[in-house]
């Protein structure tokens, strides 16, 4: 395994480690961008060299805000956030809220959780970067189903339109969404020719092959226009009884049973599951 | 070849057109200001900053939804954007408001032309009478209705250097200025414009106007009514409301919306928690506008001066001076 691929596992443990906890929240969507995440903050974005308390000088939304547990676990990764803290997801005193949230969180940018929003706040990030002539980047992760969201091609229309070669997003591509398979709640497809034709650079990988996310995110295309990445992934990747199911969409409580088998299956010890329940 | 079509309507007096000439003033000393529009720009007074300040305009095309979360972007990188639109249509984004600018504390001002039965003609899917409730119940969201071109020029000068998001209603139709020059303008805070020691009149936005006149009437008929201007419907002007549930009998609410939710119901709030005095709302009732001139539909639906100074006598004969 290469560092990242690592800590992508680190991560994925740590989600399912804080749902367990929280007794609620989605783990399919949060396992299935990890990969993603995890090689955008470790190698893709700039380091945070201007303020210590974010994550990044560059810009990132997760307009696929209930997938917020892995950001948090990849904020902790990345030492922004307590490990320790995880374990409070969801909780009455806690930080971190069960989607991103300014007030309780100002290292992230903009509330997310009602699907489509956080991707018009980065397409607006990104039109201020181009006002200002800033070399900053800015990145945003869509889910799949989010894309059945009017907005998100108002956004998607105006990004073209405005020829914002500063945002890059991301989908992630599980092909699930809360109740059954895209195909049968709204047909996506053929999505590369959507965003083509709204006057977006169309790219698409494996989102959990670490060497082509890093190739695809840092490709400098030299392009007038918006990125989106394709990232094809596996829901509930990593825990063999999640990966495909609906199900493990969220919002869900894992029992004791559920948990151990999680941590199992992503390849957790007996004496790290001890180690988890000692943080 | 024929001559291009004038646009229905006389612009020059009306709360928009104020909103557009001092923003694009404002821009000059300025340089964050960024307005935003929905392809309405000749309707909202927008079109003067475009004329001006070509590269701070931000057209998003008719997609209101994106245009509010754009906003609360650019304000995350330092900016101070102005959303323009129709207030109907700022309501289209409502959800947009609520998350990525009120619940996100975005220092995005919302400005919405056409309010009320102020739009006139276009008829009722065009006169927003939702708004102020459907803003004033956001977290954090600050709520003005300037009543002419000389306060919208002083409330703009105000939310420039006011740090959190707010919404401001403009208005269609040429109003008559309520003031002589520009006043100060403090958010919070109401306006005493009449003194009087029968009956409270509270009044906003257009309605200011008809409010005034009706209590120079009156006066003239020996009816001493007090007149209250409420720029600030949120955070509401609670002293100057409970003074007046002190020092009149009723107070009367005035205002080109729905008597649910908007100033009415925030006066009502503050009476229902002090001593009190009995409230009465004009508003509308629980009805839908239809196609007029702004002032026919005030007298159809009895928001004129009139049905103001009627509804006065009422009042006093209700509860006596």
């Amino acid at each position: 395994m290469t560092t990242t691929e690592k800590i992508a596992q680190q991560v994925r443990k740590d989600i399912i480690w804080s749902i367990y906890h929280a007794k609620s929240g989605h783990p399919g969507g949060s396992l299935s961008c990890s990969d993603i995440l995890t090689v955008l903050f470790h190698r893709v974005m700039s380091p945070n060299k201007s303020n210590k308390n974010r994550l990044s000088d560059d810009y990132f939304i997760l307009s696929k805000g209930h997938a917020t547990p892995a950001l948090y676990a990849v904020a902790a990764s990345k030492g922004l956030i307590r490990r320790a803290d995880l374990k409070t997801l969801r909780a009455i005193n806690s930080p971190l809220q069960g989607h991103p949230d300014v007030q309780h969180t100002p290292w992230v940018d903009v509330s997310t959780g009602s699907l489509g929003q956080g991707f018009s706040v980065a397409v607006g990030i990104a039109k201020g970067l181009q006002l200002k002539n800033s070399l900053k980047r800015v990145f945003t992760l869509l889910g799949d189903g989010e894309l059945q969201e009017g907005q998100l091609w108002e956004g998607a229309m105006f990004a073209g339109h405005h020829k914002l070669s500063q945002l890059t997003a991301i989908v992630d591509y599980n092909k699930l969404q809360s109740d059954a398979t895209n195909k049968q709640i709204c047909n996506l497809e053929p999505l590369a020719d959507k965003w083509r034709t709204f006057g977006w650079n169309v790219l698409a990988v494996d989102g959990h092959d670490h060497q082509q996310l890093l190739t695809t995110l840092m490709a400098d295309t030299a392009s007038t226009q918006p990125k989106v990445i394709i990232a094809h992934t596996v829901k509930g990747k990593g825990v063999d009884y999640m990966e495909n199911m609906p199900l493990w969409h969220g919002s869900v409580t894992l029992s004791e049973q559920q948990y151990i088998d999680a941590m199992t299956s992503l390849g957790c010890s007996l004496a790290e599951l001890e180690e988890y329940q000692n943080v | 070849m024929s001559k291009a079509p004038t646009l229905v309507g006389q612009q020059s007096d009306s709360l928009r057109e104020a909103f557009g000439k001092v923003i694009s003033e404002c821009a000059n000393s300025d340089p964050k200001v960024l307005v935003l529009d929905a392809d309405v720009a000749g309707g909202t007074g927008a079109h003067h900053f475009r004329r001006q300040h070509e590269k701070r305009f931000i057209q998003c095309g008719i997609a209101e939804q994106n245009m509010i979360g754009v906003a609360a972007g650019l304000a995350t990188v330092g900016f101070k954007p102005f959303v323009t639109t129709f207030a109907t249509f700022m309501l289209r984004g409502l959800e947009q408001i609520r998350l990525s600018i009120a619940y996100s504390q975005k220092n995005v001002k919302l400005i919405a032309s056409h309010p009320g039965l102020d739009v006139g003609p276009d008829g009722a899917s065009a006169q927003c009478i939702e708004d102020i409730a459907c803003m004033r119940a956001l977290p954090g969201m600050t709520v003005l209705s300037p009543c002419d071109a000389w306060e919208v020029q002083a409330a703009t000068k105000t939310l420039l250097n006011y740090p959190g998001p707010a919404y401001m209603r403009t208005g269609r139709s040429p109003c008559p200025n309520v003031f002589t020059q520009e006043p100060d303008f403090n958010i919070g805070k109401g306006r005493l414009l009449q003194d009087g020691n029968t009956v409270t009149l509270i009044s906003c936005g257009v309605m200011t106007h008809r409010a005034l006149a009706a209590s120079k009437e009156l006066a003239a008929q020996g009816v001493s009514v007090r007149v209250i201007h409420m720029p600030t419907i949120k955070p509401i002007d609670s002293v100057l409301i409970i003074q007046a549930a002190n020092e009149t009998s009723a107070i009367i609410s005035c205002e080109d919306h729905n008597v649910i939710g908007g100033l009415g119901s925030a006066v009502a709030e503050v009476l229902a928690e002090s001593p009190s005095v009995p409230l009465f709302r004009m508003g509308l009732n629980e009805t839908i506008g239809r196609s007029g001139e702004p002032d026919e539909l005030a007298t159809f639906y009895g928001l004129d001066k009139e049905s103001i100074k009627s509804k006065v006598f009422q009042v006093i004969e209700k509860v006596g001076k």
